[in-house]
């Protein structure tokens, strides 16, 4: 795979938005996820994103081609690690089809499938105390979450899972 | 076997390591290598329920190891 989407340095809108469009393409839907300012009601200075850089490189590839075959569009996605500030772009999905709908329900789904699966990770620093991981799922993300995020797995990973590719997470491990 | 782990995020800074050589017996699971890891760890709270990869590919925890393959523990993940 030559194409590198993990990038340690400012990530470039434009450059999505060119790399989807083409004259027959009369839509080009643009996300664009956006470092915050609080989270869990405290107030965040600054995140740093790591990841297992090669396998995500790789399900990123593969959720690009699955949602070109689903939805018929041509679509991009960048994100950015390191560490990043308050308004700094993290992610950006591009995508273009004919018409609107496609486009628009493509970028969704990609940055979902990304988010519930590509192995990239963030540490918040806040400036009220300690930096902490960020782990959906665990237990003091969960009763800021709601407790229906508890078991959520996107549904790609949870159809692999089913599968017999992709394990279900498995409580019983973990806690032993 | 040695197995090598890869460990990322709050599985790596409570271990205080990126990377475990892990001495195995012959016949050994994905999940074996979860359960060595977390025995490491002791009573320090890990986020729970991570997920495995073997040689950078999503694996069930019942997913037999050849030699010279190598485990990721992936802990809920948080892009974007």
């Amino acid at each position: 795979m030559s194409r590198r989407r993990l990038l340690h340095g400012p990530l470039d809108a434009q450059r999505a938005i060119a790399a989807v469009s083409q004259p027959d393409r009369g839509a080009v839907a643009l996300f664009v996820g956006v470092v915050r300012d609080h989270d869990g009601g405290r107030v965040v200075a600054a995140l740093e994103y790591t990841a297992y850089e090669p396998m995500a490189e790789r399900e990123l590839a593969e959720i690009l081609d699955a949602a070109r075959a689903r939805f018929d569009v041509a679509v991009e996605a960048e994100h950015r690690l390191g560490r990043l500030l308050v308004g700094d772009a993290a992610v950006v999905v591009a995508a273009a089809h004919s018409h609107r709908a496609p486009a628009f329900d493509a970028c969704r789904w990609v940055i979902d499938e990304l988010k519930g699966r590509v192995p990239i990770w963030k540490r918040q620093e806040f400036l009220d105390g300690e930096p902490e991981w960020v782990h959906p799922g665990s237990e003091r993300q969960d009763e800021r979450a709601g407790p229906e995020t508890a078991r959520s797995m996107p549904a790609s990973v949870r159809t692999r899972a089913e599968a017999g590719t992709v394990p279900k997470r498995d409580r019983q491990i973990s806690s032993s | 076997m040695t197995v090598d782990v890869l460990l990322f995020a709050a599985y790596a800074e409570v271990l205080g390591r990126e990377r475990l050589s892990l001495v195995m017996p012959a016949s050994t699971t994905a999940g074996d290598v979860l359960r060595a890891v977390l025995e490491l760890a002791g009573e320090r709270p890990l986020p729970p329920s991570p997920l495995l990869a073997v040689n950078e590919r999503y694996a069930p925890s019942g997913q037999a190891l050849l030699p010279g393959d190598l485990v990721a523990i992936i802990p809920p993940v948080a892009g974007g």
